[in-house]
């Protein structure tokens, strides 16, 4: 964990989870100065707006201009939800925020339902890390005993509860509307959109939803202005961000640095490349985007737009880093497995569809394809695109094409030779039990 | 039935919701359930129904929409190791070989004595701790080595 950041600097020692260990830090004083000086909602939300923050969940919508689409006015429940689901594989960063800096989380979505008048927020944690939820409800009962949630926060007539939910075990959760269908107690099955959560959202009320780093970046924004975080970025991507760069690099974990670092400046804090191989691709936003040969990333800078002018997506910041032992048919196959287990079935494109991507990988990673198989892979996610409920099912194209798009000549030596470019045994070692 | 200490848990769980929503809690009322019992069978989802004024079918869905519920019996002690990329790049599929060696068994399946089930994880939003396992669902272990599995699989044989 290395950070030139805002959430994760600073922290020393195995108590930085604390609220006093948080207060040191200058925790807790953008919640009192909003309290003591009465800031209003409009000029919060304008904060927010100034900075640039963009959703850390994988979209990068920005966040100021969707809080103010909560209609702040409606009589009645407003809900606020804080997405701690992590499972798009390769991403690994709320785990680490929540392990060892909750309350700052705590404490942007207090700001965040202040802001939106909400009275209510749910944080949904992953059951996989079920430590972190245990942790979360600690930092929780220490905020209300602390008078930092709950009635009349602070002695103010502002009230705010927050309460930890987890899941247990379904990646389509992380979809902002499935999560709500979870919280209500149900499957985690998508909701159609419109309507949207901000209008019809957790028991059918106003609700906004945004990701664990969202939230924690909200303290910093309030406490040293928008402007200020801006400028820790570049423009239109503002901010410093959590990457996980997990894969074939010498040091993987957690680097939080500014949008705009080059990708070379963070593989090589990373450590480089594993026995100095030669690096193959990069997949820059979690396993759902577009994969990216290594020359072509070596050209990037870690922000929304660069990453995105190459031909792929920022999401959720998870960097997975393969080298030329990887059969890139090999890694589809695994990625598509995954989407075929976790469509939630409800759509007939995604359902079906999931599995014969799946299916004609598998075939042809096994020296079963047939000549047309990479037209079938492509007319099959075009049939998928753009034609389900949730963007799963665009998630489980996008890989796909663009494995076939930039490693066409691969799958087609599959195809053709009945057997991987990369000797099997050679793939093997390169992915062998690794232990920075 | 459940015991007394589940059930405090369960309305730990259910007052986080509004009064009319008591269905929120049926995830965590089966995860407390399961950690009791070991895993879920038809009269344990029936009660945790009973117990929140739900539909039987409603809580039936929920346990079987989730992976992490048991609905068959498992071993004492269930292992899951993640393999999919990210991980498997680090030695995710070695390890789960390495376990599957040690225990004579593939995934999905139990030993005879009843102590151990191996099964195949996705993403556990853990992988720069690759190979990563869960073992019982809550408790993860993080870089399994071939030493580390052989320590871990010796302190579970207690
Ligand atoms: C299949 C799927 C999985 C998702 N998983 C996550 C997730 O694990 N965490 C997350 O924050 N957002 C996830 N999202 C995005 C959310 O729907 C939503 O856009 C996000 O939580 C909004 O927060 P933000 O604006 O702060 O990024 C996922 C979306 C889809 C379609
Ligand atoms: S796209 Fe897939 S995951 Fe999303 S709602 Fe449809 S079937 Fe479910
Ligand atoms: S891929 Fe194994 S924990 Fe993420």
């Amino acid at each position: 964990m290395t950070s030139q950041g805002i959430i994760l600097s600073g922290l020393d020692g195995d108590r930085t989870w604390r609220l006093a260990d948080y207060v040191k830090r200058g925790g807790y004083e953008a919640l009192r100065k909003i309290i003591a000086e009465q800031i209003p909602a409009d000029q919060i939300i304008g904060e927010v707006k100034k900075s640039a923050l963009r959703g850390r969940g994988g979209a990068g919508f920005p966040t100021g201009l969707k809080w103010s689409f909560m209609p702040r006015a409606f009589p009645g429940a407003k809900y606020l939800a804080c997405n701690s689901d992590e499972g798009e594989p390769g991403t690994f960063k709320d785990r680490d925020i929540l392990r060892y800096n909750p309350h700052t989380v705590i404490e942007g979505m207090i700001i965040a339902g202040y802001a939106m008048g909400c009275e209510r927020g749910y944080n949904y944690i992953h059951g996989e890390i079920f430590e972190v939820y245990d942790r979360f409800e600690e930092a929780l009962a220490e905020a209300r005993e602390a008078g930092l949630l709950g009635k009349n926060i602070l002695g103010s007539d502002f009230s705010f509860d927050l309460f930890a939910h987890h899941g247990y075990g379904a990646y389509i959760c992380g979809e902002e509307t499935a999560l709500l269908e979870s919280i209500e107690g149900k499957k985690g099955q998508p909701r159609f959109k419109p309507p949207f959560p901000a209008s019809f959202g957790l028991y059918g009320k106003p609700t906004t939803i945004n990701n664990t780093e969202t939230f924690a970046s909200i303290p910093y924004i309030i406490r040293e202005g928008g402007e200020a975080f801006l400028a820790l970025g570049k423009p239109n991507n503002g901010g410093t961000k959590l990457f996980s760069v997990s894969g074939h690099v010498n040091k993987p974990g957690n680097y939080e640095i500014p949008l705009g670092t080059p990708f070379s400046v963070l593989l090589e804090m990373a450590g480089g490349m594993r026995g100095g191989r030669k690096l193959k691709a990069v997949i820059p936003g979690g396993s759902s985007a577009p994969v990216l040969p290594g020359d072509v990333m070596m050209d990037c800078t870690m922000d929304y737009d660069s990453i995105s002018k190459a031909g792929s997506m920022l999401g959720s910041g998870a960097v997975i880093v393969m080298d030329e032992t990887t059969c890139m048919v090999k890694a589809l196959e695994r990625l598509s497995y995954f989407y075929f287990e976790e469509s939630c079935g409800q759509c007939t494109p995604c359902r079906e569809g999931t599995g014969w991507l799946y299916r004609v990988v598998h075939r042809i990673e096994n020296g079963l394809g047939r000549p047309d198989d990479m037209d079938l892979l492509n007319s099959v996610t075009s049939n998928i695109m753009g034609r389900t409920i949730c963007a799963l099912g665009d998630a489980a194209s996008m890989p796909v094409q663009s494995f076939v798009k930039h490693f066409g000549d691969e799958f087609a030596f599959h195809i053709e030779q009945k057997k991987c470019l990369v000797p099997p045994q050679v793939q093997y070692d390169g992915s062998k039990i690794y232990v920075a | 039935m459940l015991s007394p200490e589940s059930l405090k848990k369960i309305d730990r769980e259910v007052a986080k919701y509004p009064a009319d929503q008591k269905q929120s809690a049926s995830m965590s009322a089966l995860r407390i359930a399961q950690e009791e019992k070991g895993w879920l069978a038809n009269e344990t989802i029936e009660f945790v129904a009973d117990y929140l004024e739900m539909p039987a079918i409603a809580v039936f869905e929920v346990a079987s929409f989730y992976n992490m519920y048991d609905l068959a019996p498992v071993g004492t002690q269930k292992i899951t190791v993640c393999t999919n990329l990210p991980c498997a790049l680090s030695g995710g599929v070695h390890a789960a070989d390495y376990i599957k060696k040690r225990l004579g068994i593939d995934f999905n399946e139990t030993t005879p004595d009843g102590r151990f089930t191996l099964k195949e994880g996705e993403c556990m939003g853990a992988c720069g701790d690759a190979p990563v396992l869960l073992v019982n669902n809550h408790q993860m272990c993080s870089w399994m080595t071939e030493e580390k599995i052989d320590q871990l699989l010796a302190d579970l044989q207690k």
